[in-house]
This record gives structure tokens, C-alpha cells and sequence, in this order.
């Protein structure tokens, strides 16, 4: 029965693609979406009662389907288990993901491609499901390389817009953004795969379990080489600096992707990598210690970077680096429950938020500058409370889920005794609250800055209004299964417990981080509620323009690296492909060409002429025999 | 005394004149008549050897030999007929119709 359970998980997304795919190339049929969405539906409610059963007999569930790669020593079957933790994972998932195709339904309605669409979206799915339900390394690789693929399909998904120039649109095009994030990914892909490699060559297996049972028995080295490869996989997947760039990029595709894919599910994948794999990265502190210091500054820097930026989406896109940054914090801490426990409140107050935005998009004609925006409350109300009721969440205000997740995270880096990590975590916590708000007034107070010839702004329909209260229900109430959540999950991950001192001075920190959010809201109130008042002393200044470019980090890219790899492969194309490769080959067929030209003038129809070359061939023959005779 | 190696040269002689007759010669009727007389020295040689080793086999070759020579040139003989009814001519150089 639950075996039954775990294969309608798994399978239901895929034959949901599958089913959409079939009239991808017909035009648009409603009822594709709604049997997308019922079928995601179907393994959402496969995967709760999974959970359920579960929370209540505390067993996994693990199946093996059928053996994958068997040749020599090297066994690798399609084995999928349901644990506490990847349970968690896939409820997660498979809610998001059926609200974001119910969403579409709304969202792509006049998009012409949309049965395509839907068959991207559910192949992702089942992708991340390969990825979080897999009991080997192997299988977790597959799905990492599957919603990759997804990922570059769905960013692309409007491939036929133009190429701009980065000052008019810093992603350039959806294509040339789909290739971006493809290519960073491969690059952290290839630290992934040594990982792998490490840890089959030592333990001979790439089993969870057999690989966590050796741990104890490897060298020092090996694990922390293994650790810091698995963790450049992750960095890529989660968007870390210096691999952070395709994420802001990644808002080219359409919006209900940035909210499944580039918010909720699979950039958490990294942060999920690490917490699956807690028993190799909790004996390799340095590694871990590196994975802390590199989240919280990624948390920081994501968060500087949103307090200037007009874009809506790139606003929530560096938000969700920024919260990565504070789950690899968590995670690198030890605290990889708390890493867990934000992970899944983000994913549903950050799926809200992008799927907001969306309506705003809807709203604006694609319009996604927020100097453009303002006033929108009064035709948008519905949308304005879901977005605002995200952005608290966001910001960490009580008694919201993310204040329990957040404010969780931030105390375990007190607990700790990094201090330098817990004041840049609880400053980011105030910037976050003030770009989230900065985003919320400037869309939805103040004056009408759009044009109101040219935009009409409408609500989003009904029913993806009603699709997205359960995002917003859990948004508000998951900080309360915080303690349930905790002894769920901890039967299988180490537990983390404040100490004593930290317990003395928890009000006092809680007290810190809330005062840094409503610090935070209230300036971004000031600056922004009444209105937009642009200071152009201030935009002109270094640090803004600094902050507005990204840290001039997509530039210096550009010039460091694409720029010298295009010159070099110009000089490679013209120098060694088609002087060295092309010419030999071409050269063999011009001898060929040539000798057959030249030879062709035997051919004279004069039968004399035939004679007299058959002779000749006659004689060649019996000199090679009689010369081979000599030498035999 | 007449011994295998007179045989020999005659029967080399013989099938140099025919093979410099096939070689040079244009009317296809001499080239015919060239073939023969490679085909006659060859039948000379096997004869003479098949005599020297006192094994028939060879005497049987050449009888067999000169078997299917002379269906060959009733054969032969008929195509270069028609061919001449239809160029008028049997010469070589007017008849190089398959030039590539």
C-alpha cells in the first residue's frame, strides 16, 4: 500500500508531461492544464498520506524498482525511499507545484504555447521528485541534471524574444538567460560529479546509507574533498556567489516558473543536498564552517543588492538568494532541521510572494518596474494582502512562519558563538524588511505613476485567487507545527538544542531581530508610502549605481571570462579547426576527388586501350608475387 | 635431342607474338586470332610438361582448352558479325562508344 503510495508520487507528474506533451504542438486546450493539475494533485495527496503515516508509525518507506546500472562491482538500482526528510520535501513540492499549475491555467492563458508549458512544468516535477525521493547518489544526480534541463527549458520558454543590450535589459534575452543558468550549473555539476566519484571510489557504493556507514572509516582528506565538491554542486544549484548570477537572470521565464522553480523547489535542491548528506558535512567543520560564513555572506551581499533594484521579480529573485544564503547558515551551523524547517516555510510565503508578482504583471501588461507601478491597492486588493501578508512573512514579523524559521536561524548563530555571522544575519534581516516593503508601498501605495491610457489594471481571476489561500494560510500558520516538525524530523536528523545561555538572552535576540524588521518596514514606510520622490544626488552616487549593477559582477563576467573564452575560441575556430581538422579532412577528400579525375581518362571505350592496362596490371601482379616470393 | 625446355621457349615465343598481337593490333578479328595463339602456346606447354611428368591431366587440360576455345569463337565470331553489320567497320578506334 504505501509502496503503492510512493510510485503515485513519483509517477503522477510524469505521466502529467507526458499527457500535455502529446498536444504540444496543437493550440491552446484548457483541459490540458486542468488534468495536469488534477494529476499533480493526485501525487500531492499521495505524498501528505505518506506523510501522515509517516509522522504517526515514524517507518520510511524505501522501494526499489528495478535494478538501473549492474555491471562488475558497480550496482546502482532505482531505489527511492520516503523519509522523514525527503516526505517532507515532496509534500512541499507537490503542493507548490499543483498551485503553480492551477495558477498557469490563469497565468499563460493567452500564451500560445500553452500545452507545452504544462508539460515542462509537470516534467520538472518529476524531476525534483527523482531528486528528493532517491536513496543513492545516482538517482539524486539524475534529478539534479533533470529539473537542470527543466530549469533551461522553461527560462527559455519564450526563446523567440530579441537579445538586448544589458543596460535595457540585464538578462539580455530569456534564451541567452536559459543558457546562462545551464552553463553555471554545469560548471558546479562537475564539482558534484567528483564528489560522487570520491565517495564511490573510497566506499565502493553510492547508496545513502552504505556511503554514510563508511564515513567513519575514511581519511580526514577524502571526506573533506568529498564535502567541498558536493557543496560546489550545491552552490550552483542554490545560486551561491560566485555562481549567483543566473538566478536574478533566471526571471526571464514566466512567472509561475520563477515561483516553483527559482523560489520554492529547485534552488533549494542545494540546501536539501546538504542536509541529506548531514553525516559527511557534520565531520568536515571546516567545510561546514565554510558553507556558514559563505551563506550568510551570500545572504548579505543578495539582500544589498535588492535594496536599490526597480525590477519586481529580480526584488523577490535576490530575496530568495538571500533566505538561501540563511538556510546554508543554518545547515552549515549543524542546525539542519532549522535549515530544513526554513527551507519549506520559504517555499510557501516565497511562492506566494513570486505568484503575487505575477498578478501584478498581469495586471501591469508585463510592465516590471516599480517606479512605474504605485496605487495599485485599490484595483488589486486581493493580491495586495497576499503580497503583503508574504513580505511579513519575509521581513520575520510575529507570529508569521518566517520569524519562527528565521529568527530560529539567526539564534543558532549566536548559539554558536559566531558572532560575526549573527550581526551580518540580523543586519540582513532589517534589509530584507526594508526591500520587501520598499517593493510593497512602491507597488501598491502612493500615487498612479503608470500610464492610464495605455494600462487598465484588472485583478487576476477568481479561481487563481482561491489557488493561492492555501499558500497564504500556510505562510501565516506554519510557524506554529515549529516543535511538531522538530521531533518529526530529527528522528532522522541530528537534533540541534540552544544552550543553556543562549536561552537566558532568547527574548533579547528575538527582541534584536524584530526590532531590525519593523526598523526596517518603518523606513521603507517613510521613504516610499506617500509616494516615489527620486533623489537623483543619491542615484548617482558610487555605492548605488555599485549596488544597482550587481557589484558590476555580471560585467566582469562578461569581460573575464566570455569575452577572452570567445576570443580564444575565434582564434581556436579559425586556427586550429579549420586549418589543422577541416584541412586534413577536406585534403582526404580532395586526394580522393582529385585521383579519381586523373584516373577517369584510363577510361577510354577503346578496348585496345584495356588491353594494354590489363597487361600491365597482369605484369604488376606477377612482379609482386615473384617479389614477395624472393623476400618469403 | 628436343627436350621440355625447347617446348617451353616455343610455347613462350608463341604467347609473347599473341600477347604483342593483342596488345597492338586494332581489327578485332586479329585480336581473335591473337587469343588463339596464346591460347595454343598455353596448350603447347601443357602438353609438354604433362608429358614430362607422365601425367595425363595436362593433355586433358589442353583438349579441354581447345573445347571451349572453339565454342568461344563461334561465339565470338557471331557478335563481331553483328558488330560489323552495324558499324561497318571492326576496328577499335571506331568502336570506343563507352568513353567515360
Amino acid at each position: 500500500m504505501m509502496e503503492k503510495l510512493v510510485y503515485i508520487a513519483l509517477f503522477a507528474p510524469l505521466v502529467s508531461s507526458l499527457f500535455a506533451a502529446m498536444f504540444a504542438m496543437t493550440p491552446r486546450k484548457t483541459f490540458v492544464g486542468i488534468i495536469a493539475s488534477l494529476l499533480l494533485f493526485t501525487g500531492f495527496v499521495a505524498s501528505a498520506t505518506l506523510a501522515v503515516n509517516i509522522f504517526t508509525t515514524g517507518e520510511a518507506v524505501s522501494v526499489t524498482m528495478m535494478q538501473w546500472i549492474g555491471m562488475g562491482d558497480l550496482y546502482i538500482p532505482f531505489g527511492f525511499v520516503a523519509d522523514q526528510v525527503s516526505v517532507t520535501m515532496m509534500t512541499m513540492v507537490s503542493l507548490i507545484s499543483t498551485i503553480v499549475h492551477v495558477y498557469s491555467i490563469g497565468y499563460m492563458d493567452h500564451d500560445k504555447s500553452f500545452n507545452r508549458f504544462f508539460s515542462y512544468l509537470s516534467a520538472f516535477v518529476f524531476s525534483m521528485m527523482v531528486l528528493v525521493m532517491s536513496d543513492n547518489f545516482a538517482g539524486l544526480f539524475i534529478g539534479w541534471e533533470g529539473v537542470g534541463v527543466c530549469s533551461w527549458l522553461l527560462i527559455g520558454f519564450w526563446y523567440h524574444k530579441p537579445d538586448q543590450s544589458r543596460e535595457a535589459n540585464p538578462s539580455i534575452s530569456p534564451s541567452w538567460a536559459a543558457n546562462e543558468a545551464f552553463i553555471m550549473n554545469r560548471i558546479a555539476d562537475l564539482g558534484m560529479l567528483v564528489g560522487l566519484f570520491i565517495l564511490y571510489w573510497n566506499v565502493g557504493s553510492l547508496q545513502y546509507d552504505d556511503v554514510f556507514a563508511a564515513i567513519p572509516n575514511l581519511d580526514q582528506w577524502i571526506l573533506n574533498g568529498a564535502a567541498l565538491a558536493l557543496f560546489i554542486g550545491a552552490m550552483g544549484k542554490s545560486a551561491q556567489f560566485p555562481l549567483h548570477t543566473w538566478l536574478t537572470d533566471a526571471m526571464e521565464g514566466p512567472t509561475p516558473v520563477s515561483a516553483l522553480i527559482h523560489a520554492a523547489t529547485m534552488v533549494t535542491a542545494g540546501v536539501f543536498l546538504v542536509i541529506r548528506a548531514n553525516p559527511l558535512f557534520s565531520v568536515t567543520p571546516e567545510v561546514s564552517y565554510f558553507i556558514a560564513a559563505l551563506g550568510t555572506f551570500v545572504a548579505f551581499f543578495a539582500a544589498s543588492m535588492a535594496l536599490v533594484n526597480r525590477d519586481l521579480k529580480r526584488i523577490i529573485a535576490f530575496s530568495t538568494l538571500s533566505q538561501l544564503g540563511y538556510m546554508f547558515a543554518a545547515a552549515g551551523l549543524g542546525a539542519y532541521w532549522i535549515a530544513l524547517f526554513h527551507l519549506v516555510a520559504h517555499a510557501f510565503f516565497k511562492a506566494l510572494l513570486f505568484l503575487g508578482a505575477g498578478n501584478v504583471m498581469h495586471a501591469m501588461h508585463d510592465e516590471l518596474d516599480i517606479f512605474k507601478m504605485g496605487g495599485l491597492k485599490k484595483v488589486m486588493r486581493p493580491t495586495y494582502i497576499y503580497m503583503g501578508l508574504a513580505s511579513l512573512t519575509l521581513a520575520g514579523i510575529f507570529p508569521l512562519a518566517g520569524f519562527f524559521s528565521k529568527d530560529a536561524i539567526i539564534e543558532t548563530a549566536f548559539n554558536e558563538g559566531t558572532y560575526i555571522l549573527w550581526i551580518m544575519l540580523v543586519v540582513t534581516a532589517g534589509m530584507t524588511a526594508f526591500y520587501s516593503f520598499r517593493q510593497v508601498f512602491l507597488t501598491f501605495h502612493g500615487t498612479e505613476r503608470y500610464d492610464h491610457h495605455e494600462i487598465h489594471p484588472h485583478e487576476m481571476y477568481k479561481f487563481v485567487l482561491i489557488a493561492m489561500s492555501p499558500l497564504a494560510i500556510l505562510a501565516v500558520i506554519a510557524g506554529a507545527f515549529k516543535d511538531g516538525f522538530e521531533t518529526f524530523v530529527t528522528s532522522l536528523l541530528p537534533a540541534y538544542h540552544m544552550s543553556e545561555h543562549t536561552h537566558h538572552y532568547v527574548w533579547l535576540l528575538t527582541a534584536i531581530v524584530t526590532l531590525f524588521a519593523v526598523g526596517g518596514i518603518a523606513l521603507a514606510y517613510i521613504k516610499y508610502n506617500k509616494g516615489l520622490e527620486r533623489n537623483e544626488k543619491l542615484e548617482n552616487s558610487f555605492i548605488y549605481k555599485l549596488l544597482s549593477n550587481q557589484y558590476y559582477i555580471p560585467n566582469l563576467y562578461t569581460e573575464l571570462i566570455s569575452k577572452p573564452y570567445a576570443m580564444i575560441s575565434e582564434k581556436f575556430w579559425h586556427g586550429v579547426d579549420m586549418k589543422i581538422v577541416d584541412r586534413t579532412v577536406d585534403g582526404v577528400a580532395h586526394f580522393l576527388y582529385k585521383s579519381g579525375d586523373v584516373n577517369r581518362r584510363m577510361q577510354t571505350g577503346n578496348l585496345s586501350h584495356y588491353l594494354n592496362w590489363m597487361a600491365v596490371g597482369a605484369v604488376v601482379l606477377m612482379v609482386a608475387a615473384a617479389v614477395t616470393a624472393m623476400i618469403g | 635431342m628436343i627436350g621440355l625446355s625447347h617446348y617451353l621457349i616455343v610455347s613462350a615465343l608463341l604467347f609473347s607474338i599473341g600477347l604483342i598481337g593483342v596488345l597492338r593490333r586494332r581489327n578485332l578479328l586479329m585480336l581473335f586470332f591473337a587469343t588463339e595463339v596464346m591460347l595454343n602456346a598455353v596448350n603447347i606447354a601443357f602438353a609438354a610438361i604433362s608429358h614430362f611428368y607422365n601425367d595425363l591431366t595436362g593433355q586433358m587440360f589442353a583438349f579441354f582448352v581447345i573445347a571451349i576455345a572453339a565454342s568461344e569463337v563461334a561465339v565470338g565470331l557471331g557478335i563481331l558479325i553483328v558488330l560489323y553489320k552495324k558499324h561497318g567497320s571492326l576496328d577499335l578506334d571506331d568502336l570506343a562508344t563507352m568513353k567515360g
